[in-house]
Order: C-alpha cells, then sequence, then structure tokens
C-alpha cells in the first residue's frame, strides 16, 4: 500500500512537472476571471429597479451558474482523459513501465497509484473550478445555488468514472486507440443525452430509449443531467425544460450504475494491466 | 517485510541458499513467434554468470520473465528462492533494462529516491544511500540535473545506481556497456568485481565478449531460446590454445619431433603453428628447439578467444 502512495505522489508530481498542473491552474483563473466579470455585469443589470421581477432575477443567476458549471463539467472531462490517456500506454511503449514494474511492488499498486494521483489532481481541479463558479454566484450575486454540493459531486463522479474507463484502455491499447475509444464513447453518451432530451420534450418514447441506451454505453452525460437536474431552480424543475436539464432526468438507479461502472472499469484496468506483457 | 527470511544474508551459509536463479524449461511465444523456446538454468549464489547470444536469441524476454516483466507460456522457476512472477522475489534483485528509459522529469537524486521508495527503504537508509550511488557511478555533480539532460552514458549510470540500491543479492544487467564509452565500461567491470567480492549474483546478459571474457565466471550460449552451452569461463580459456613460432633451422626432423606435445604441428617456413592442450608444455617446446639449434624469434602462445568460440557454438549466421 505505501507503494501505491509512491506512485500515486509520482503520478501527481509528474503532472506538476510537465506544467499540466500550471496550465490547467492559469487557464481555470483566467476563466473564472472572465465569469466573474460577466456575472457581476449582468447581476449589476438585474438589481437596477424595475428591471426584472425578484424570480426571474433568481431564474437568470441559476441559468448562469449551470452555463458555467457546464462549461466546469466539459474541461474537467477533457483534463481526466488527456491527463491520464497516455499514462500507461505511454510507459509501456516508452519502457519506463519496465523499471517501476521490476520492483517488488504488485501491478495494481501501479494502476490504483496512477488513480489516486489523477483522482487528487482532478478533484482538486474541478473543486477550484467548480466551487469557484458556486463561490462567484454567491458572492457576487448572492445566490445559493441548491444542491450544490450533491451536483458537484456527481460531477466528480463523472471525472472519476472517465479517468477510470481511459485507465482501462491505457492498459489495453495504445495511447491514440484509447484517446479515439473514451472520446468516441463520452461522443456517443453526449449525442445520446440530446436526443433523450428533445425526445422527451416531444414525448416520442425511441429517441428517450435512445438516450438511456447510450447512457448504458457510458453514463457520463447522465451524470451531468443528473447533476444539473439537482442545481437548477424549482422553477425550471417545475417547467421540465431548460438547455440544460431534461423532462427525462436519469434516476438514481443510473448513478447506482455509473458507480458500478467506475468501480468495474478500475478493476478491468488492474486485470488488463496484470496480464500484460511488458 | 524485513524479517523474510529472504533479507538475511550470511555468505558461510551460502550453500544451503537456493539458487539465485533457476528455471526449468521455460518457454515464451509470441503469436506464433517463439521468443524462447526451452530455457533450463541455474545460476548458483555469488556467481558472475554471462548470458550470451546473438541478437533475437531471446536473452531480454528471458530476463523479462525472471523479472515478472513477461508470464511464461509454459516452465517455471525460482529467483532467490521465490517463484517467478511473485513481487517479494524482486525485494533483493536489482536490475538494469536495456533501453534504460526513465522517468526523465526527475534529477538523478529524485529518481534514486523514488526507485528506494519503491524498494520500500527507510528515509535515513536512503538518505545514506543514494549520495553513495551517486558517487559510485559518478554522477555527484550531476545530483540536481533532470535525466532529460542526460546522455546515454549518464543515463546507463544512474539505471545502474538505481539497480544497486537496495544493495541487492541478485542484480540483472541487461546489456550494461553497450551504450558507454570506455572509461564507463570500465566503471562497470569494476563494479561487477566490488559486487562479486560482497558476495552478490550478476546475471550479465551481453553480447559484448571482450567484457564477457573479463568479468565472468560461468557463461550460457544461447540461439533460438535454447541453452546450447553452458561452460566455467575459466576452462573454456584455459583449456585449448595455440602456439605461433617463428624461428630459423627448423628441420623436418625437428619439425616432426614437436608432435610428441603438439595436438597438431603446421611449418610454413620459418613460421610454425602449434596446438596445445594447455600451457604446460610451453618450456619444454622451447628448450627442445633451442637444443636442437634452432633460432627462436618468438613464441607466442594464444587462447582461443570467446569470440571464436561464441561463433563455433553459435554459428556465424547470427541466430537468424
Amino acid at each position: 500500500m505505501r507503494t501505491t502512495l509512491v506512485i500515486a505522489r509520482l503520478t501527481f508530481r509528474e503532472a506538476a512537472r510537465r506544467k499540466i498542473l500550471l496550465a490547467a491552474l492559469a487557464l481555470g483563473v483566467i476563466f473564472l476571471v472572465i465569469y466573474a466579470i460577466g456575472f457581476y455585469y449582468v447581476n449589476k443589470d438585474l438589481n437596477r429597479p424595475g428591471n426584472v421581477g425578484l424570480i426571474e432575477r433568481n431564474e437568470i443567476r441559476n441559468f448562469l451558474l449551470m452555463a458555467g458549471l457546464y462549461v466546469v463539467n466539459f474541461l474537467s472531462v477533457m483534463m481526466a482523459v488527456l491527463t491520464s490517456v497516455d499514462t500507461l500506454s505511454g510507459e509501456i511503449a516508452s519502457g519506463t513501465i519496465h523499471t517501476l514494474v521490476a520492483k517488488p511492488l504488485q501491478r495494481w499498486e501501479i494502476v490504483l497509484g496512477k488513480c489516486l494521483g489523477f483522482g487528487v489532481m482532478l478533484t482538486l481541479y474541478l473543486l477550484l473550478m467548480g466551487g469557484g463558479v458556486v463561490m462567484l454566484v454567491y458572492l457576487i450575486g448572492g445566490y445559493v445555488a441548491p444542491n450544490a454540493l450533491r451536483g458537484l459531486g456527481l460531477m466528480w463522479l463523472n471525472v472519476i468514472l472517465l479517468l477510470n474507463v481511459s485507465l482501462l484502455g491505457g492498459a489495453t491499447l495504445s495511447t491514440l486507440a484509447n484517446g479515439v475509444l473514451v472520446f468516441g464513447m463520452y461522443g456517443i453518451a453526449f449525442l445520446g443525452g440530446w436526443i433523450e432530451q428533445f425526445g422527451s420534450f416531444v414525448q416520442n418514447q425511441t429517441a428517450v430509449n435512445i438516450g438511456i441506451i447510450s447512457s448504458l454505453i457510458i453514463p457520463s452525460e447522465a451524470l451531468w443531467k443528473r447533476a444539473a437536474y439537482e442545481m437548477q431552480s424549482p422553477l425550471v424543475q417545475a417547467l421540465g425544460f431548460s438547455p440544460f436539464t431534461s423532462g427525462s432526468v436519469p434516476s438514481p438507479l443510473m448513478i447506482g450504475y455509473a458507480i458500478f461502472y467506475a468501480v468495474i472499469a478500475l478493476l478491468l484496468a488492474v486485470r488488463q494491466f496484470r496480464r500484460r506483457d511488458l | 517485510m524485513h524479517s523474510m527470511p529472504l533479507c538475511i544474508v550470511q555468505k558461510d551459509a551460502n550453500s544451503k541458499m537456493p539458487a539465485a536463479i533457476e528455471i526449468s524449461k521455460l518457454r515464451k511465444v509470441f503469436g506464433d513467434k517463439v521468443a524462447v523456446a526451452d530455457l533450463t538454468l541455474t545460476v548458483e549464489r555469488g556467481e558472475v554468470f554471462g548470458f550470451l547470444g546473438p541478437n533475437g536469441a531471446g536473452k531480454t524476454t528471458a530476463i523479462k520473465m525472471l523479472l515478472g516483466l513477461i508470464s511464461p507460456t509454459a516452465g517455471d522457476g525460482k529467483i532467490l528462492g521465490v517463484p517467478l512472477g511473485e513481487a517479494r522475489g524482486r525485494q533483493r534483485v536489482g536490475f538494469l533494462p536495456e533501453h534504460f528509459r526513465f522517468h526523465d522529469w526527475l534529477t538523478a537524486e529524485e529518481f534514486l529516491r523514488l526507485h528506494g521508495e519503491l524498494y520500500q527503504m527507510s528515509a535515513e537508509r536512503l538518505k545514506r544511500r543514494v549520495p553513495e550511488l551517486l558517487d559510485l557511478v559518478g554522477l555527484e555533480p550531476h545530483a540536481g540535473k533532470r535525466l532529460r539532460a542526460f546522455s546515454k552514458g549518464m543515463l546507463q549510470r544512474i539505471g545502474l545506481a538505481q539497480a544497486l540500491l537496495n544493495e541487492p543479492e541478485l542484480v540483472l544487467l541487461d546489456e550494461p556497456t553497450s551504450g558507454l564509452d570506455p572509461v564507463g565500461r570500465r566503471l562497470v567491470r569494476d563494479i561487477i568485481r566490488d559486487l562479486r567480492q560482497g558476495g552478490t549474483t550478476v546475471f550479465l546478459n551481453s553480447h559484448l565478449l571482450s567484457e564477457v571474457e573479463i568479468t565472468c565466471d560461468r557463461v550460457a550460449f544461447i540461439k533460438h531460446g535454447v541453452v546450447l552451452r553452458t561452460s566455467v569461463l575459466q576452462d573454456l580459456v584455459e583449456g585449448e590454445l595455440t602456439v605461433e613460432v617463428r624461428a630459423r633451422g627448423l628441420t623436418p626432423g625437428v619439425v616432426s619431433g614437436l608432435s610428441r606435445w603438439s595436438l597438431s604441428v603446421r611449418a610454413d617456413g620459418e613460421h610454425l603453428s602449434l596446438t596445445l592442450p594447455g600451457e604446460a608444455d610451453l618450456p619444454d617446446i622451447n628448450r627442445y628447439l633451442v637444443e636442437r639449434g634452432v633460432d627462436v624469434y618468438a613464441l607466442s602462445p594464444k587462447n582461443i578467444s570467446l569470440e571464436d568460440l561464441f561463433i563455433q557454438i553459435v554459428g556465424t549466421d547470427g541466430g537468424l
């Protein structure tokens, strides 16, 4: 277990040393600054007396919050895949893995250590970005996002899910094939999510089913939809439609499926890596 | 972990300890390519063992199977008494891979610390060992430099340091001198000599035969993943030798008289070529020639080189 932590630290340190963290942090701060400025001016307009009613004001604030988090979700997913897509396949291809595996550690410790290292990094990233958006909305607009913790938690699960899938791909395929696979799956889920949303809007069950099936292939979009559902305003909830949420809300069962999916992906990654000739 | 019997090294108990390497009928097939056909080998404790063969003979695959990097298709074996593939077997094993690709964003010192931590070495021990090893391989002035800036030879040195961090009982070196200049090669030779003196077993995978000739106790010749012959190096090089003689006044009678010592005699004017079973008869041969009025200008014995032997055993086709 101690060696798992050594690998985790190595993974984290590599991201830091290769300036991945710096780039993500710098762009993250720029994103938050732009978001804050934008939100500040919209909010200033909202507060002008007689401009809009109290309910509408909070609706617009919620809309801006969701817009911010939508981007954070996308960026976090990118971070999860781009940082980890190369980690196993790249080390196998370059041969740096040889001196690691020849040490008295188990192969699962390498996979778990990498998962842990990237997991910590992505958690910090999501906290900075997602937490930043939620905080800014509160500090500037005085608006408390409903179920913010639950929403961010689901976004976190989404990031870990994609991380584990990317580790599984990396234990099996080349870096490029892995990247194509993970983004391809993400794309299917993304498209399926929108088909489901419109399907539910026009009450077409086939379209909804397509969405559900694509969520079974990889439940990443479903997790975002559920997160958005949790954090939406009561009015939108009553209307049942906005660009970010859908009338067809992923059920808690889908969250259970996503957790199961993430765990199985990691276990399979361990299995694949253990069997692999290096 | 520290209570494991493996960690208690007593040199006088070597005979009771399991062999450093013991493999039996090891086989590895990749798809339809047989990398290692049938490898049976025992390396005793304290030996410096040379593993020789042409490129593609399966040497690296064999080393990787020993370390659990590759799982054998068939056969089994033990290193330091632990079945292949088990992590605890690698606790007291050092390894320098052939292509020495390391995490090049680390500094030399960080790199050694990382690998020490993977050996689960304590902080104090690392504090002592890391500078010791940097000094040993002559990289102390570059301790804070990133590996990215290292030359091939420097990488090989830091790789070697990494393999010796844990004061291993068995060191596996895959072509350790292939990227080194003469100074680096001598360093590796000296390190191997020191390891032998300390009772460490060294398994040296090489095709640089002159290196092997100087450093190894025993060698195995392998081709197509089969051990063709295993020999004690001393026996090999101290065996048969050829003697080139340059002398004036040789008569057919004198020449034929040499056959009592020599396995074969070839005379060509002033040149004589003899094949002897050993060097013990050289003074007698010299005396014989001088007493018969022959002027001897040169009498040079030449051991059969490992290279000659390699080609004799492995063939000239390079294992293709």
